[in-house]
């Protein structure tokens, strides 16, 4: 493999020393946690041996909260303050939520992110996800036995801004440290294209209980090239199960469900979905709490002209994507079939006709995207061996834009552009001394900001006041590796650095997160103090391993004045590390950071050289 | 040997200063490059060094971006010899040119109008051998010839034909869903 001959920067400083890292799959409908073990990626499994853990969370009177198997058990006795499938929630406003008709919930809508009113007071989606990112944290620790070094969250690829925010904020919440926010249907790539060494373009087609992905991607030579990716974050089982549950209305003539029958003829919806993949009726039988019964049969035939619609809908993302790609069906080596939804028959054949062969089902549909997270968690935490090299590119979903005049969206940063990714735009003032502007960032495809979704407001401060027309700002939209956005603002003239307040339209302010954090705390047999202390120890050490091993390799880049910095900066942080004070801690921390902050980029620079004058002397020149 | 890996894409690829690049050669250097430099390689370093990852995986996805596609590659090598495509002074174009823009968007609006998808998928085949046979217009003017405010009217029109195979896309995925 080409990639080997590259020395690797990120090397373990301490190669023997394993560290623990996980990748979560929080699913709609089910999440899982996975690690590698012995070279080999594994689901973990609870004490009694379940590897699924329903995304199911209660809410119970005595301040206690269930998540699985428990909270799945009570959801029809208690639907108000059992959550399910949470994750449509995320990072959304009330509006955009469908079939809220049908849900039990008392919603709390005061137009940012929807919030729910249960017995233990109103809870944020980002909660109520970190409960479950919790129990699965715990899990990983017990099974572990040791802290966690780190771990990768997995979210849908066509997740925009606001929900990937929220996801990572409700890990913050759980106590669990963030590597890398990887996108589903890539997880499930690297899954399948490292045990099968594929080569090629393959697409994931992933249909899970609440969203669907569609992904095609050019594997070659250990390098996962991400295309174009699409979807429909609104789109998966949970709408069948809907479909079936409307039929059930219509054709058993009960009068209008209770939340607690609704939720309960919803289960048997969802059932006899999943008997009719192997089945050809299912029979459908309740007693409702209103005394009347139902018993019908669903015929596997009816229930594929009913969903017909939904798996149609599916076409139009992988239409979508396969023309940003600027393929054809044909040009598609395998279809990767992926998520519980895709055992459905009728979703099987649709896919097998669109691409003229048969989509490969050879996976567990319910854990690859976990194992493909588990991998790149193992890497991600500098675990990986020497030939186990591959590269992800990954991109984003959704156009970055700005609002202009009328009413119309400015695309700034287009859709599937590899990540990291950074555009410059440049403003002036139209007033005199005008110290302040204000910017409307949104995501979406259309022209029409009313028609996108609204992600943040951003108001820069601390222009240097000039003529109107004479300030020169230029603003940085940079998307990270984990498809997040961040926004910063220089005046060129000037060289001033604006500073920048971000309002978030569907996500929470740093206050409410810290509330929140606080809160959780209140029940919790941690203490914040503590998590913080133990966070900074982590980022400590981290660094001081960093800087060993840098100053080892490449202390000769540095001046005699600056090596003295450095040395002064590291014994104070070693000082510093055994004692309590958190803030201390961290103060040392920025202090060696700063002080390392040259060292590195010209050992970055450095690294770049070598691999450029390495293979290319005679074209480099210069 | 002191290469500013800053200063310009061809050098950070280690490629020649053409328009008639090796395009595999680019996607190879591309993907060393960000093997070297990418996040995922920096996740359990210390903040600085993530940071740079960040920022140097970031200026190699522009460069790639920029040199990857005729359009863009043009673009870029005719503001490193000081003529900027959209600038005001250069944005005269022939009136032939803008005769031939109003009657492909005519055609365009008109197969939209219509719903006709076999129409504007045909729209679209011309549009690609128009692209085709524009860039090896563009490769003659930038390599052989230097004539780059030539070159800058050719990437004008190539802007143009790209906006219009854009609309159609967007036409197309209109009617199908
Ligand atoms: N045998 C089956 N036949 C049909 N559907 C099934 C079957 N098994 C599971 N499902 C459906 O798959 C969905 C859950 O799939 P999965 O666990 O992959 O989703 P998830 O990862 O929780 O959701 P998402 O990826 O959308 O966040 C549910 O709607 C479930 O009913
Ligand atoms: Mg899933």
């Amino acid at each position: 493999m080409a990639l080997l001959q590259i020395s690797e920067p990120g090397l373990s400083p301490e190669p023997h020393k394993q560290r623990l890292a996980v990748g979560i799959d929080l699913g709609t409908t089910n999440s899982l946690v996975a690690t590698v073990r012995n070279g080999i990626a594994v689901v973990l499994s609870d004490e009694q041996g379940h590897p699924l853990l329903p995304s199911v969370v209660r809410y119970r009177g005595d301040a206690r909260v269930e998540v699985g198997f428990a909270a799945q058990a009570a959801q029809a006795r208690d639907a108000r303050n059992t959550v399910v499938s949470v994750k449509r929630f995320m990072g959304r406003g009330l509006k955009d939520v469908a079939h809220v008709e049908s849900m039990p919930y008392d919603f709390v809508d005061d137009g940012g992110m929807v919030r729910l009113r249960t017995v233990a007071g109103v809870k944020s989606p980002v909660e109520i996800s970190a409960e479950i990112l919790r129990v699965l944290g715990e899990r990983a620790r017990a099974s572990l036995g040791g802290e966690l070094t780190g771990s990768v969250i997995t979210v849908p690829a066509y997740f925009d801004d606001a929900q990937r925010q929220a996801t990572k904020d409700a890990a913050r919440l759980a106590g669990i440290n963030v590597l890398r926010l990887l996108n589903e249907p890539t997880a499930a790539a690297i899954a399948y294209g490292l045990d099968n060494a594929a080569e090629g373009v393959y697409a994931v087609y992933d249909l899970g209980g609440g969203t669907f992905d569609f992904s095609v991607l050019k594997l070659t030579r250990g390098v996962f090239e991400v295309m174009a990716t699409s979807g429909d974050a609104v789109l998966g089982g949970d709408d069948f199960d809907q479909r079936i549950f409307c039929w059930i209305l219509d054709n058993a003539h009960v009068s209008p469900p209770s939340a607690e029958d609704a939720r309960l003829l919803l289960l048997k919806a969802r059932q006899a979905k999943e008997y009719l993949s192997g089945e050809p009726e299912a029979h459908i039988g309740a007693r409702l709490a209103s005394g009347e019964e139902v018993d019908l049969v669903l015929a596997a035939e009816t229930f594929t002209h009913l969903t017909h619609p939904l798996v149609a809908k599916t076409l139009v993302p992988v239409r979508k994507a396969l023309r940003d790609a600027g393929l054809r069906p044909e040009d598609v080596k395998g279809v990767v079939m992926v998520g519980g939804a895709t055992r459905m028959p009728q979703v099987q054949r649709a896919v097998a006709e669109y691409f003229h062969q048969e989509p490969l089902t050879n996976l567990d549909p319910d854990k690859v995207v976990a194992l493909g997270a588990a991998i790149q968690a193992n890497a991600l935490a500098g675990n990986r061996a020497a030939d186990e090299d591959w590269l992800l590119l990954d991109v984003i979903p959704l156009s970055l834009g700005l609002e202009t005049m009328g009413g119309l969206a400015e695309k700034v940063i287009p859709r599937n552009s590899t990540i990291p990714v950074a555009r410059a735009q440049e403003f002036t003032t139209y007033k005199d001394g005008q110290t302040a502007m204000s910017f409307h960032v949104v995501q979406g495809e259309r022209e029409l900001v009313s028609e996108c979704r609204s992600l943040a407001r951003f108001d820069l401060r601390g222009i240097p006041p000039m003529t109107a027309g004479a300030a020169r700002i230029r603003v940085t939209f940079q998307v990270d590796a984990d498809g997040l956005l961040s926004v910063s603002a220089r005046e060129l003239a000037t060289g001033v650095e604006a500073s920048i307040a971000v309002k978030p339209s569907y996500g929470l302010g740093d206050e409410e997160i810290a509330r929140m954090l606080q809160d959780s705390f209140a029940h919790a047999s941690d203490d914040m103090h503590a998590r913080v202390l133990r966070e900074h120890r982590v980022e400590a050490q981290r660094l001081l391993d960093a800087t060993d091993v840098a100053l080892r390799e490449d202390g000769q880049l540095l001046s005699t004045q600056e090596r003295v910095a450095v040395d002064a900066a590291l014994v104070q942080l070693r000082s510093r590390m055994a004692g309590e004070d958190h803030r201390a801690l961290r103060q040392a921390v920025d202090s060696l950071n700063a002080a390392t902050m040259e060292l590195a980029a010209r050992r970055m620079d450095q690294s770049i050289r070598q691999a450029l004058s390495g293979r290319r002397v005679d074209t480099v020149g210069i | 040997m002191d290469v500013d890996l800053r200063r310009d894409f061809f050098s950070l690829f280690g490629l020649p200063r053409v328009f008639a690049i090796d395009t595999e050669a680019l996607e190879l250097a591309y993907r060393d490059l960000q093997s070297l430099v990418h996040p995922d390689r920096y996740a359990h370093l210390p903040e600085t060094e993530r940071r740079l990852s960040m920022q140097w995986a970031t200026h190699v996805n522009e460069g790639y971006r920029t040199l990857r596609k005729p359009l863009a590659r043009g673009r870029y090598l005719l503001s490193l010899n000081g003529v900027e495509v959209d600038s005001e002074s250069n944005t005269a174009m022939s009136p032939d040119f803008l005769m031939e823009q109003m009657e492909w968007r005519e055609a365009v609006e008109e197969a939209r109008t219509a719903e006709d998808a076999a129409e504007l998928e045909r729209l679209h085949h011309r549009l690609r051998q128009l692209a085709g046979e524009m860039v090896e217009t563009l490769r003659g003017q930038i390599d052989a010839h230097h004539d780059y405010h030539g070159a800058a009217e050719s990437v004008r029109r190539l802007m143009f034909i790209e906006k219009l195979q854009h609309d159609i896309d967007d036409a197309l995925l209109g009617l199908e869903s």
